[in-house]
Order: C-alpha cells, then structure tokens, then sequence
C-alpha cells in the first residue's frame, strides 16, 4: 500500500483528531436500517473502459443521514450520482448492478430518470442557482413539474424549510445571484425540497463555503432529517461524524496498471466507524494515516 | 536543520538597475499594434466626415420633413422627389421577412447543436453552418432570382398573378438564410458559455432536455442571443446585393411582399454605377439615404453592445 510512504500523523492515539461524534444529532432517534429506502447490490460503474467503482453493496435507511467519506477518487460521489441516474449525463458512463428504490431497480430499461429525479433531488458542490429571481428559483420545480397549489405558499414553505425565509422574505424578486454563497446554497436545498423529494442527494454541498455558512447548511441537515432522506458525500470527516447517522467509508484500489477503482471498504453507524471501525483502512483513514 | 545561506558571489560589486541599453523593438511593436487597432477607427471617422457635407447640402435643398415624411422616392427622375420613407419601408419589410425564417431557425439550430447533438455531430455540423456565412452575397441574389423566385410563382397558391418576378418575399427569405449563420453561431456559443451545473440543477429537479433548454439555458444565454440577433438585423438592414438583385429597382411604398420595391442599399447600389455626375444633386441623395443607413445601424450596434455589457457575468 501506498500510505506506508505518507508520513504518519496523530499514530500515537486513534482519537486525537477533535472529533465530536453525533455533535449535530442529539434528539434524534437512535440510527436504524429497519426501514430502507434504497438498496444498493453489487453496483458497478464505468466511465469508458474504465471501472471507477467497483461492487459496492450498502442500504441506506429511510429519514437517516448517511454519510460517504473516503479519499479523492475513491468513487464516493460516482456513486451518490446513481442514486438519482445524474450519470445518464456523463457521456460514456455506464452502470451495472442494482439500485433499487422501495424495491424497485432505478436502472431497469423502463424506468423514466425524469421521474426518479423528481422523488430523489441533489444539492451540488458549488451552490448553482438559477440567474433568476430568488422566487423563480424556488417556483421552476414545482412549475416544470405541474404542481397544483398556491405558488406564494410553495416558496414560502420551501424557504422556511431551508431556514433561508427571514433572511431573504422582502427581496424574493431579487436577483438569487446577489445572495451570498451559503445563502445561495441554502436556497438550492430550499429548490430541491420544493419539488417534495423523499430523499436529497448532497454532493459535497459545504465544500465552497466558509466555517459559519457549514455549520448552518449542518443545522439544517439535522432539522430536514426529520422528513427527509439524506445522503451527503463529504471530504470533511469531522462533518460526516458531526452530522451523519450512517458513514460509509470508500477507498481506492490500485490494480497491476496503476489505475484506481473505488470500493466500500466499511459502513456502519457513524458511531461505529468513527470510534471502533473493524477495517484497519478505515481506522488509518480516521485517523489522519492515509488520504 | 540550518538553511543554506546566500552569499553574494565575490567579487561582483551590486549591479545597476538601469536598463543596460534602450529596448527600441518593444516601442516599434507597440506603435505597429497602435497602428492597426487605429485604422478601423480612423476608417468609420473617414466615412461619417465624408457623409456629412453632401449630407448637409442635401439638407439645405429638401427639408427634413420631407425627406423623412415623403411617401414618393424618384431621385433620379426629371421631377424628383425625395421622399425615403418607400425605401425605408422596403428595407423594413424585407429585414422583418428574413429574421421571420433566421430567428426562429438561427436558435433552434443553435438549441440542437449545443444541447442535443452529440460532440462528433456538432462537430461537422457546426463548420458546416459556418461555410453558409462565406457564401458570397451576390450568389444569394441570384438564387432568390432565378431559383426561389420562380418556385414562388409556380407554387403560389392564392389567386391574382402571384409575386411579381422581383419581389421583397424573395429577396426576404434568402436574406433570412444568408443570416442563419449568424444568428445559430452566435447563440450556439453563449448557450456552450452557460455552466454544466445549471444544466445539473435543472436535470436534478427533474426536467427533460426540453425544458432544460428552454427555461434554463436560453434565458441564460439570452444576452448572447438577442445581441446576435441584433448583428443578424444590422446585417440584413445593411445587405445590399440580394435586394438589388431580387427585389428590383422601384421604390414602391407598400407592405405587399410580392410586389418589387427598393432599399435604401438597393437604391445606394443604382446611383452609385456611375451614371450619376459627381457634385450634382443626385450624387448628394446617395449620402443623405446612406448617413441615414448609418445612423440605423450605428444605433442597432449600440443596443447589441449595451444588452451584451447589462446581462455580461450573469452567473457570476
């Protein structure tokens, strides 16, 4: 392995990092898989020839955080981008496997992606609002989806939701590109939860934003977890213990040719991975050893 | 660990900061790219100074109003009259006819080409599209003259004689082909200047392609794409070889399409053959008609450049 030439920090005590497990999940019920919104099974995807992820087989339970850590190029978000068929549009991807919602595959031929993204939302990396007003921003979903209703309300109960409302009530025809960059993403969670999805997909969502815009985009994570499904891939593992319910840990292996292929290495309760993990790559990873 | 120290090398006392010796070539570059970006400059001052005096001797013979407010245009007549408005009228009717068949076609060549087709069709469709714009104007004109025009009459299907054998309709329709190029180019690069991600953010609030590119990317891009439709507008007001060729030399005030009428190009390209005795009073009509052709399209221009500026970084 290639984390031998890294050097090694923290080797003294497994839990020198200031990790505050659970910090942002206090008053919330006790993790459980009992109730599974998606199950994952032998899922494979390539892009080209190349196998960027490889078997990866999990459950994600339904109203729980999930958390998909591990070093870049592990796969981790590949693999969050099957949850919703948000690889349909990288030409050359290809993905085999079952990802199955309530028991049904989102990759069968006659499944309509339209339809899966409208139940399944995501939250990107950098905020992308629309170059449109704040409540057009919040009105294009529901709008292009056909939802009956007062539209006022929608955006009104879309942005309360995403605790951005008092903030941005008097300026809804303003510009969404004049908002700050955690208030931006803040209002691409308040879109997405307009559309009512079950599960929010985040793909790094805190990862352009400074200290105090992340600990606020966490908060709302704990408070939408009360109705939604979450599943955030992060490269800050504090904040995958902070906030998540569920961490899944991926690595990359690195065959004969040098090419690298992500896989699930662990996934448990976050409580488990972070404090007892049962694979010595997940310790080494939490620790600081290697990535 | 104890760094390396940096010594001055011995013996080498501090070395000036003059320059060692004058850098002429870099002046000469300068003044030859000064040069080159003075001369399109000094060219459009040339042409307004050059347009003013006959302009101004035209004035002081035929009133503003009569110019403007004439409905008759026989400049060249032994009883003249100099009324613009037939020209202006012709040249209004057969812009508003070609953007009727460029715009709609322009952007939905544009919309296939940046969000549909695939990266190799793009590729060889794209050029392709672009060859139409080198295709030389006076070849235009005459397959408006001897190609559209003949399938117009053999086809019309309404009663009466049909479109006369020079018409606007024609003149009109390939003028709106030969500006197509323009308009899908134009719009094809600022829809692939609009981020992925917006794409990602509508696709994942479940969207199909349809609505991704019209409530997402073209409003978008719509800076981009009015000013090309702008430029594609300055292009038709200011063509002058199609009209002369396929529209016909009667300056005729009317809003039929089929009958034939003059532009103000068309009617710049006809005094301008050489028949005109230069200093005479009809030499000075070419330069009031073309100071007024430029101050439309000067004023097209400023409207293309002030959208571009206003909607410039909008997703930032």
């Amino acid at each position: 392995m290639t984390d031998d030439a890294i050097p090694a920090q923290n080797t003294d005590d497994a839990h020198a990092l200031p990790l505050a497990v659970g910090d942002r999940r206090r008053g919330r019920p006790e993790p459980s898989l009992n109730d599974p919104v998606f199950h994952i099974s032998d899922l494979d995807v390539w892009y080209g020839d190349h196998q960027a992820v490889r078997d990866v087989t999990m459950l994600i339970g339904r109203r729980q955080i999930t958390a998909m850590i591990g070093p870049s190029g592990c796969g981790k978000s590949t693999v969050i981008r099957c949850f919703n068929r948000m690889n349909d549009l990288i030409p050359g991807a290809r993905v085999t496997g079952k990802v199955a919602y309530h028991g049904e595959n989102l990759y069968d031929a006659d499944v309509d992606p339209i339809e899966v993204r409208q139940r399944i939302g995501m939250v990107f990396q950098k905020p992308n609002p629309f170059p449109k007003s704040i409540y057009d921003n919040i009105a294009y979903g529901p709008r292009v989806n056909g939802m009956k209703g007062n539209m006022d309300d929608l955006v009104e109960e879309a942005l309360t939701g995403a605790a951005l409302w008092d903030e941005v009530k008097d300026k809804l025809k303003h510009s969404a590109l004049a908002l700050s960059g955690g208030q931006q993403q803040r209002l691409c969670i308040a879109r997405a939860i307009a559309v009512r999805p079950e599960v929010i997909l985040m793909d790094e969502p805190c990862s352009a934003l400074d200290p105090i815009a992340t600990a606020r985009i966490e908060d709302l994570m704990a408070e939408l977890a009360a109705d939604f499904t979450i599943v955030i891939v992060t490269h800050n593992m504090q904040q995958a213990a902070r906030i998540s319910d569920y961490t899944a840990f991926f690595t990359a292996d690195v065959d004969d040719k040098g090419v690298r292929h992500g896989r699930l290495v662990e996934y448990d309760t976050t409580v488990k991975i972070f404090e007892n993990p049962a694979d010595q790559r997940t310790e080494d990873y939490i620790t600081g050893r290697f990535g | 660990m104890t760094s390396p120290t940096l010594k001055a090398p011995a013996g080498a006392g501090p070395r000036s900061l003059r320059r060692a010796k004058p850098r002429y070539g870099e002046r000469v570059i300068q003044g030859l790219l000064l040069v080159a970006a003075l001369v399109s400059v000094a060219t459009t001052v040339g042409i307004v100074v050059s347009l003013i005096p006959p302009t101004v001797d035209f004035f002081e013979r035929v009133s503003v109003a009569e110019f403007l407010g004439g409905t008759e245009w026989t400049a060249l007549f032994s009883t003249p009259e100099y009324g613009v408005l037939p020209l202006l009228g012709a040249t209004m009717l057969i812009t508003v006819i070609a953007l009727a068949v460029a715009v709609p076609v322009g952007l939905g060549a544009a919309i296939y080409l940046s969000e549909y087709a695939d990266r190799r069709v793009r590729a060889a469709l794209k050029p392709a599209l672009e060859v139409l714009a080198g295709v030389p104007t006076v070849v235009y004109g005459f397959f408006a003259l001897s190609f559209v025009t003949p399938r117009l009459r053999e086809w019309w299907p309404g009663g009466g004689t049909g479109p006369d054998f020079q018409n606007a309709l024609s003149a009109g329709l390939v003028m709106g082909v030969m500006i197509i190029p323009t308009i899908a180019s134009l719009s094809e690069d600022a829809m692939a200047a609009v981020p992925d991600s917006l794409r990602d953010g509508a696709y994942a609030l479940g969207s199909g392609k349809r609505i991704v590119s019209v409530r997402v990317v073209v409003p978008a891009a719509l800076s981009g794409i009015v000013a090309a439709c702008v430029l594609g507008i300055s292009r038709a007001i200011g063509e002058t070889m199609i009209v002369a060729i396929a529209s016909g030399l009667t300056a005729t005030l009317t809003v039929n399409p089929l009958e034939a009428m003059q532009t103000m190009t068309g009617f710049i390209a006809q005094a301008g053959q050489g028949d005109v005795p230069v200093q005479s009073f009809e030499y000075k009509t070419i330069f009031a008609v073309g100071a007024l052709l430029f101050v439309i399209t000067f004023v097209m221009n400023v409207i293309s450049i002030r959208l571009v500026r206003k909607y410039r970084e909008v997703y930032e």
